[in-house]
């Protein structure tokens, strides 16, 4: 089966109000080409479910995002995220904010279909408190208490990988896939971008194989866009772009985001906004991250 | 040997490294510099079983230094621990977690969410509660605390409890207090517990030229002092070389405000008028 599709008919498919899980870890492998394309859209009214970075700030700073689902929201070497932080300190922002664990169970829990996972994160602190949904229970076992974590279920999932076949078999070479596959998992409806579109004989090799972590049925569409994590990583290819995560920071104390986006975003096809970075070998001359 | 000379970081990551001496063979995951250096110098001399990871994706059987390593450097690796694994070690409880929250209150609760009275629109918006929740509640914990003020520990509780405490009003069902595991507390003035009567923050030791006054004077809420407080201990030369070795960059010297010796100069009586 052949699931190509472009970027923009991808984010076509999503609607107003949707449930959108997106991938990676901070400044780290996110589907930020498709991030772009819904900043270009005039899709409204998301709730975001995210390890997030730039992908949040983004979307907050545009107006997208009606509820934000999150445990973090960082770039990293720049510890807060600038656009996310103003769209809280506005009060603007609906939040359901969890342990980062919390997270996973959520993703876990609506990919195996129950209604939620008991866990003891969360007890004694402000994250019951300040989530009244979040129900406590007993548990029919023990004489604890335990916290219900509900499923996280989500009309669709962003993941942007190193490499992929046209079928939807995905591989994330890096050393980590973050919970990407619990993403895909919990989701409806699967988007995945790529940096290389391989043939299917890629994966003969069992060491690329094993950098498979979900079935290709769980993919439903796939779209190769080179460079398109940028500005944040995508190993083996290129590192997080810091030079280019300072100016977008700069932007939040000078200019705004609108700013930001007129430069870069709006009226540009992704095309133009790598020319603006300085093209694909620029991008994939960035250097990893030693931490 | 003692030595004689060392910066107030080094003596920091010494005394901070105690924390990890006593735990076996569990995860020890220090964030930010002074903390990975504790990690690293106790799985280098008290406590061999030690275990870290490269702050990504591996776990590794000798700590990594610090900053870039260059293209000859073989990190020593002995199983992949990618973000989703690390909750099966947080789960299980075989980890010990040293972290500098921005609020500490005295129930050993933190925060490094948000500030403010109003959690919808928070006066500054931090990190989130991150991992906090899952560790505190899961396994050891420490704190690290760069500048000892009333700002970090505050007189109320923290604006968003980010972790779970020694505070019985908010004991879930079926937990005791005991089943709360804070541990250390190093600042750049004294090393705490939470040993003193029904888990009260105690004073352990000061640093050198740091009076127990003055410890009390910037804690936001009453400590318990014991009639006798020693001196922290210097860092061993050993040691310090172990530090130098896994910090060849010297960021440990950018960690604290213009970087003050460890051994405080005390001030003069003339000058104190």
């Amino acid at each position: 089966m052949n699931k190509l599709k472009t970027a923009t008919e991808m984010v076509a498919e999503l609607r107003d109000g949707m449930t959108i899980g997106i991938g990676g870890w901070g400044p780290r492998r996110k589907p930020m080409a498709l991030i772009r394309e819904i900043l270009r859209s005039d899709l409204k009214d998301l709730t975001i479910v995210s390890y997030g970075g730039a992908d949040v700030g983004m979307l907050c700073a545009a107006g997208k995002v009606k509820k934000l689902v999150f445990a973090f929201v960082s770039l990293d070497f720049i510890p807060l995220e600038p656009f996310f932080r103003k769209a809280r300190e506005q009060g603007n922002l609906e939040v359901m904010e969890i342990d980062e664990g919390m997270l996973l169970l959520g993703l876990r829990a609506a990919a195996w279909g129950c209604p939620f996972i008991p866990t003891q994160v969360g007890l004694g602190t402000d994250i019951i408190k300040q989530n009244p949904d979040l129900k406590v229970i007993d548990s029919p076992y023990d004489d604890k208490e335990w916290v219900a974590m509900p499923a996280l279920k989500l009309d669709a999932a962003l993941v942007h990988v190193d490499h992929a076949d046209e079928r939807g078999v995905c591989q994330i070479s890096g050393p980590d896939h973050y919970m990407d596959d619990w993403f895909v998992r919990a989701a409806n409806k699967s988007y995945i971008t790529c940096d290389e579109l391989v043939d299917s004989d890629h994966f003969n090799n069992p060491e690329a194989a094993r950098q498979v972590f979900w079935e290709r049925s769980l993919t439903s569409a796939v779209c190769a866009i080179a460079g398109g994590a940028h500005p944040t990583s995508c190993p083996p290819f290129y590192g997080i772009d810091n030079k280019h995560l300072l100016q977008y920071n700069k932007y939040a104390k000078e200019g705004g985001f609108s700013a930001y986006s007129d430069e870069f975003i709006n009226n540009k096809t992704e095309q133009d906004y790598q020319d603006l970075i300085g093209g694909i070998d620029t991008i994939r001359q960035i250097p990893q991250t030693k931490y | 040997m003692t030595a004689t000379q060392y910066s107030l970081a080094e003596l920091m990551i010494c005394a901070a490294s105690k924390a990890f001496d006593n735990d076996g063979e569990v995860l020890a995951t220090g964030i930010g510099v002074i903390p990975r250096l504790a990690a690293s110098v106790s799985m280098s001399t008290n406590n061999l079983d030690l275990m870290m990871t490269d702050s990504e994706a591996y776990l590794l059987s000798e700590p990594n230094p610090i900053g870039p390593r260059g293209d000859d450097f073989v990190q020593r690796n002995e199983t992949w621990m990618g973000f989703s694994r690390i909750f099966d070690n947080v789960w299980s409880g075989k980890r010990h977690a040293m972290i500098g929250p921005t609020q500490i209150d005295q129930y050993g609760q933190s925060n490094i969410s948000a500030l403010g009275s109003d959690y919808d629109k928070p006066k500054i918006q931090m990190l989130g509660a991150r991992g906090l929740p899952g560790n505190s509640i899961s396994h050891a914990n420490s704190f690290f605390v760069p500048n000892h003020n009333k700002r970090v520990f505050v007189a109320n509780e923290c604006d968003m409890v980010c972790s779970i405490g020694y505070n019985p009003e908010r004991l879930p069902k079926g937990y005791q207090l005991d089943d709360v595991d804070i541990r250390l507390v190093i600042s750049d003035i004294c090393v705490m517990d939470w040993q003193g009567p029904n888990h009260q923050l105690r004073l352990v030791s000061v640093h050198p030229g740091v009076s127990v006054e003055e410890v009390v004077e910037k804690t936001g809420f009453a400590i318990h002092v014991d009639d006798n407080t020693p001196t922290t201990t210097s860092p061993t030369t050993e040691q310090l070389a172990l530090i130098n070795k896994f910090d060849p960059h010297n960021l440990r010297s950018k960690q604290l405000k213009d970087n003050p010796p460890g051994i405080r100069v005390a001030v003069s009586a003339s000058e104190e008028k």
